[in-house]
């Protein structure tokens, strides 16, 4: 089955595999190296539940080789959750009751994390532009969204909470830290 | 939905991957983001024997202006064209109609050479290459050519890239201050194959009046097209409405798009009509809007 060997970085650690090339990079993360937070569902980029990031980009592992994924980071919905304390996202996702079978979060999570890192301040349509590439026949998304709201305004809090706890009580996170400092 | 087996090549320059593909011949596939080929070989749609990996290959991957144009590197990846701040300046249809790719995930992944080699007749930043006539440059081993957008499409997911050649950089030229551009598509869900699709640049007179009209349409037939031709004899009239149903419909005259299980011919030259009135209107307002910044330029200001 011309097996090669692979090495992996994931979640801050190696594994050392022996793959066939063809083998997807969720088949390799769910089988090889045995972390199943990662679903997999259409298996061609379609439903989303497979995202992971690459090098801190979200990625569709579905449709990636593992052995392409060798000298790049991969991080999966393992790694978001710390000391067994759930992430802002995650949290505001429960809170919010944003999943029912929860199949498709681990890669709504994965999506909407990167997302919310790259765009701190989204609008209501701006999430569900984001959220369209993920599918979910639970929950009509309303509550998904609800949670990424939520998420966003508990990260601009903490963030603003962090300038004020240095002194300048601006929202201008940067430029509010250096005036005072 | 697991793929068929094949040898795995990653080189680390293009000179070894030029290489490469002359030892693959028509065994041998580039692959850039996977966005599509990895789908079509997970579906067997596609079962290359040997897969050469490019994403190394970093040197490929820039948004460089120059005078009058901007040339990208093939293994720019969609959302990199829509965060550029260079396009947004210079080329701004091109992070407008990227966001249109698949979905956020998929953009992360998906390369714009990639986009123009798999030439999906649906495809956004294709019907952008043929409306602002890009210049697509390809090297083989020993030959570095450039192609105008127009002669790489042949047919649908055909193009005249050989099993040897690799697409390195493609060439948008500046889309001229003053001018007015836009691109719309019509799906039936966020992040489908566009149905149908429109993209224009116009530019018009001291007095309102068209001065210079592009458009190019996709999903009205295997490849996407440019229709200046049938439309010229509208230039010199204003864009009202009137205007825009008359260049609309010359616009879709003999063009006969492809009937399928999601829309029939009908369907898609009906949804092509509202989709041209669009952008025809957008960029009418849009060049209005750019005149009226140009004549208040904040150069003689003094607060």
């Amino acid at each position: 089955m011309n097996e090669v060997p692979v090495t992996l970085w994931v979640n801050g650690q190696a594994y050392a595999v022996r793959v066939s090339p063809r083998k997807l990079l969720s088949d390799v993360i769910r089988e090889d190296i045995g972390l199943t937070g990662t679903h997999v569902g259409c298996e061609h980029g379609v439903c989303g539940a497979c995202t992971v990031w690459l090098d801190d980009r979200p990625a569709r592992s579905c449709l990636m080789f593992a052995i392409q994924a060798e000298g790049h980071a991969v991080t999966t919905i393992e790694a978001l959750a710390q000391h067994g304390q759930l992430n802002v996202l995650q949290q505001a996702l429960h809170e919010e009751h944003g999943l029912q079978c929860g199949f498709c979060t681990p890669g709504i999570v994965m999506t909407m994390e990167a997302y919310l890192h790259e765009h701190p301040n989204p609008t209501v349509d701006d999430i569900r532009d984001a959220l369209s590439g993920n599918l979910c026949r639970c929950t009509g998304y309303q509550n998904i969204v609800a949670g990424v709201q939520k998420a966003a305004r508990v990260l601009a809090q903490n963030s603003s909470g962090a300038t004020s706890a240095a002194g300048s009580g601006s929202t201008h996170l940067s430029e509010g830290g250096r005036e005072y400092v | 939905m697991k793929p068929a087996i094949f040898t795995y090549r990653r080189p680390a320059t293009l000179h070894e991957a030029l290489k490469l593909l002359e030892e693959t011949g028509d065994e041998g596939k580039v692959i850039a983001g996977g966005q599509s080929l990895v789908p079509m070989m997970n579906m067997r749609l596609a079962r290359p024997e040997y897969l050469v990996d490019i994403n190394d290959l970093d040197d490929l991957r820039y948004i460089r202006p120059f005078e009058g144009g901007i040339d990208i590197g093939a293994l720019t990846r969609h959302g990199d064209l829509e965060r550029s701040a260079i396009l947004r300046r210079l080329c701004p249809i091109v992070p407008t109609a990227a966001h249109f790719i698949g979905h956020y995930a998929i953009r992360q992944r998906g390369t714009i050479g990639g986009s123009m080699a798999h030439a999906d007749p649906a495809a956004e930043l294709p019907l952008l290459a043929v409306l602002l006539d890009a210049t697509l440059t390809i090297a083989s081993l020993d030959n570095t050519r450039s192609q105008t957008a127009r002669e790489f499409f042949l047919s649908m997911y055909t193009t005249d890239l050989q099993p040897n050649e690799i697409l390195t950089a493609v060439r948008f030229p500046v889309i001229p201050p003053g001018s007015g551009w836009s691109f719309k598509e019509f799906s039936r869900r966020a992040g489908d194959f566009a149905l149908v699709s429109a993209a224009c640049t116009m530019q018009l007179n001291s007095s309102g009046s068209v001065e210079q009209l592009h458009l190019a349409l996709g999903g009205a037939d295997l490849i996407p097209i440019r229709v200046d031709a049938s439309i010229a004899s509208f230039i010199g009239e204003r864009p009202d409405a009137r205007w825009r149903q008359a260049v609309a419909k010359a616009a879709l005259n003999d063009l006969e798009p492809m009937s399928d299980v999601h829309a029939s011919t009908q369907d898609r030259l009906d949804w092509l009509a509202l989709t041209v009135d669009q952008v025809l209107a957008q960029s009418s307002l849009r060049a209005n809007e750019i005149g009226e910044q140009a004549s208040h330029t904040p150069e003689e200001e003094k607060p």
